[in-house]
């Protein structure tokens, strides 16, 4: 027999995600989060060519010593003359005749776009596909002029195409990060937003009061936070669909995101068990709030610091995740309500899913005390009779 | 069954046959006495009226006794339950401040309000619309709350109050916004579930329905309960009037009427006696008059009003709150100025 808490809570969340997903705002809902997408895909297309010319990529070089400074003193002559500027360099290894150099072993595990190795006479680029497209010719032709000073003969350039390096996954990672962390709070926002509408509609409706005789308070808290979780999903999937026809029906230029270190799946279950996690804390102080609230006007008073907190809380796991492994990084980890995003960037980056258990088991303690604190701030404020005067023993007969 | 507790004088049994009992319940917002030790006990398969001024406490004693805010102090049992909201699908609630969801069908929401106390969603629909039908609504089962007149919303919502046949009704101003036809209705209705063995309990500032109505009544004022019980024996707090005629205004007989006897001569010498009940009763009185020639005419005692017994309970509570509230505050003010 399902417990009456749940019943209970099941009966509202019913109602709730009913009366939302068959509103009109439930179309702006949808339609809200596509404009930036939109205008992100138009930005983007005008964009990816000069965001490509403006990498800083930095192209390792391991070659014998005095070939090398060669190379690299080629390059320095002619980067003036070459349009769009030409890529760092930056030697990595002085090798000996005989020596033999991993390029592939340090394109995983430095910052690099690519390595030449090799000589000046058969240098060898290592590289994913694009960066050798883009830069055998150029390297050919600094090759050149590091032999003979005015090129002459182009020499045979070498490649070898890796599929990734270790700089361009960790980018990608990054910006996997970033999204994923916007994607999280514009939706949290957004949720806990109509949650807390929803309250004060009930309240300005009156009939918070037959709710509160008939249920459970927290069993109300939780019908009402897992129905915005369920109009999510609904939004989540229209969403997912709406990008996925995009993509295959001809949008060759919207930008795919690179490979968390979890992969697509695992990161896309945590992501959603994120979401949850920021959603029900958001959601629960804002209904806490929404509780002391009588209008709509008192509840924007009231949920501006609120509002406020979480902004500022984006912006702080934001800043963690540009400084991998500082106390900046653990506090934004460790906090409840910055958790969930800090954790989500990190799972961008770091294989292993432990420190997600542990995280989602931290946060879901957290959500359980707040939801619980909440419905017991909620109970004792939203249900006070009107106050009439200073004593109201004195009250005189009708 | 359990023992009270939170009584000053000890443990006492709890009385089965009771579908709500409490004792001294105390509540307070914001340092604001709302409620100062209310006393109640309503009996199984009564109707029970719970009376008072604007503001006197009865509204949130209602909510203490649902649950839906917890006292400060006291002890409360509802249906043999001292948690009420456990009990919650054995009771029907209508708030004073009636509330439904705008966008909602009328059956959609009493199936809605059904689903809460615990009635699945289809068989609620199905009552709902029998329900309608049988209160002279069924044209409006389809139509949405917003477009409801407000006595058409206030009938769906009372529907919805019922609709999963409560042990336990509590109405809160349930006549308020009813025109007199309604309010014919809604007692009728009223009646109608306390002879199938509910328990009504209803508040109301209209002492009119009360006494049409309740078998017992608890009369709140300045969060206190100054009365509770019968109807009957609140109307006999006060003494009965009597009215008496005599065919002449003046004689030896006077001296044998009250002191406060009031007096009102009509055009042919004889005059109508207005006067309390004495204690001794009115024989010894008839007696000394038809003695004294005085020509009774015409005798009638009528027992107290329940309005009158209302407004002199309740105005003398308020006194002596008004009183109390002056002795406090003269006694701060000479702590002040010591």
């Amino acid at each position: 027999m399902i417990p009456e808490r749940l019943r209970a809570a099941w009966v509202i969340a019913r109602r709730d995600f009913v009366a939302v997903v068959f509103s009109k705002a439930f179309l702006f809902f949808l339609l809200g989060p596509l404009f930036p997408i939109i205008v992100g895909f138009f930005a983007g297309m005008i964009g990816a060519s000069v965001q490509h010319d403006l990498d800083k990529a930095v192209i390792g070089i391991a070659m014998p010593a005095q070939q090398g400074d060669q190379l690299v003193a080629a390059r320095t002559a002619m980067a003036d003359q070459m349009p769009g500027g030409a890529p760092e360099f930056q030697i990595i290894a002085r090798t000996k005749p005989g020596d033999t150099f991993d390029a592939r072993a340090v394109l995983k595990s430095r910052q690099l776009a690519a390595v030449v190795t090799g000589t000046l006479d058969a240098p060898v680029l290592t590289a994913p596909q694009g960066r050798v497209d883009e830069w055998r010719g150029v390297i050919g032709l600094f090759a050149a002029r590091a032999r003979s000073g005015e090129p002459a003969v182009l020499p045979q350039v070498g490649t070898d195409v890796v599929l990734t390096s270790a700089a361009r996954e960790h980018n990608g990672q990054v910006v996997t990060a970033q999204a994923g962390q916007l994607l999280l709070f514009l939706l949290t926002m957004l949720l806990a937003g109509m949650v807390l509408s929803n309250l004060v509609e009930e309240k300005a409706n009156k009939i918070i009061e037959v709710l509160a005789a008939s249920i459970p308070m927290d069993a109300l808290f939780l019908g009402k936070l897992f129905a915005m979780l369920a109009v999510s999903m609904v939004g989540i999937a229209v969403w997912a669909t709406g990008y996925g026809a995009m993509v295959v029906f001809g949008a060759r230029s919207i930008p795919l995101l690179a490979t968390p270190a979890v992969g697509w799946p695992v990161f896309l279950g945590l992501g959603f068990a994120y979401f949850a996690m920021a959603y029900l804390l958001l959601g629960s102080m804002f209904l806490a709030i929404g509780g002391m609230a009588n209008t709509v006007r008192e509840v924007q008073t009231l949920s501006m610091p609120a509002t406020m907190m979480q902004l500022i809380v984006f912006f702080f796991a934001s800043f963690a995740l540009a400084r991998p492994g500082s106390t900046i990084e653990v506090v934004a980890q460790v906090f409840p309500i910055s958790s969930p995003y800090a954790m989500l960037a990190y799972a961008a980056e770091h294989p292993g899913l432990v420190p997600h258990v542990i995280a989602l088991a931290w946060q879901a303690i957290c959500v359980a005390l707040m939801v619980r604190g909440g419905a017991l701030l909620f109970r004792r404020s939203v249900m006070k009779s009107g106050p009439a005067g200073p004593r109201k023993r004195a009250a005189q007969p009708a | 069954m359990g023992e009270l507790a939170g009584m000053g004088n000890g443990a006492q049994a709890r009385v089965p046959d009771l579908a709500i009992e409490a004792h001294g319940l105390v509540k307070r917002f914001d340092g604001t006495l709302a409620v100062d030790g209310v006393d109640i006990a309503v009996p199984r398969g009564a109707i029970y009226g719970v009376l008072g001024p604007n503001g006197a406490g009865k509204t949130t004693t209602l909510r203490m006794l649902l649950g839906i805010i917890d006292p400060d102090q006291g002890y409360r049992c509802v249906l043999g339950s001292e948690r009420p909201t456990e009990v919650a699908r054995r009771i029907g609630y209508l708030p004073e401040e009636r509330g439904l969801y705008p966008s909602m069908k009328a059956y959609e929401a009493i199936a809605f309000l059904a689903a809460l106390r615990g009635v699945p969603l289809a068989e609620g629909r199905r009552r709902a619309k029998a329900m309608l039908d049988e209160y002279g609504l069924g044209h409006a089962a389809d139509r949405q709350i917003r477009h409801l007149s407000k006595g058409m919303a206030q009938q769906v919502q009372l529907i919805g109050t019922l609709i999963h046949n409560p042990e336990l009704v509590v109405l809160d101003e349930p006549f308020s916004g009813l025109d007199a036809i309604n309010q014919g209705r809604l007692e009728q209705l009223i009646r109608g579930l306390a002879a199938r063995g509910a328990t009504v309990l209803f508040s109301t500032h209209v002492i009119a329905h009360a006494e049409r109505m309740c078998d017992q009544v608890a009369i709140i004022a300045g969060g206190k309960v100054p009365f509770a019980g019968p109807v009957d024996v609140a109307r006999d707090r006060l003494r009965p009037q009597v009215r008496l005629e005599t065919r002449v205004q003046d004689g030896a007989w006077r001296k044998a009427l009250p002191i406060a006897a009031r007096c009102d001569v009509k055009a042919g010498g004889s005059a109508f006696w207005y006067f309390t009940l004495p204690e001794t009763g009115v024989e010894p009185l008839l007696r000394a008059l038809i003695e004294g020639n005085a020509g009774i005419l015409s005798l009638s005692i009528e027992r107290a009003g329940l309005h009158d017994a209302f407004v002199a309970i309740a105005g003398e509570a308020a006194a002596k709150a008004l009183e109390e509230n002056r002795e406090e505050a003269e006694s701060t003010g000479r702590r002040g100025r010591r």
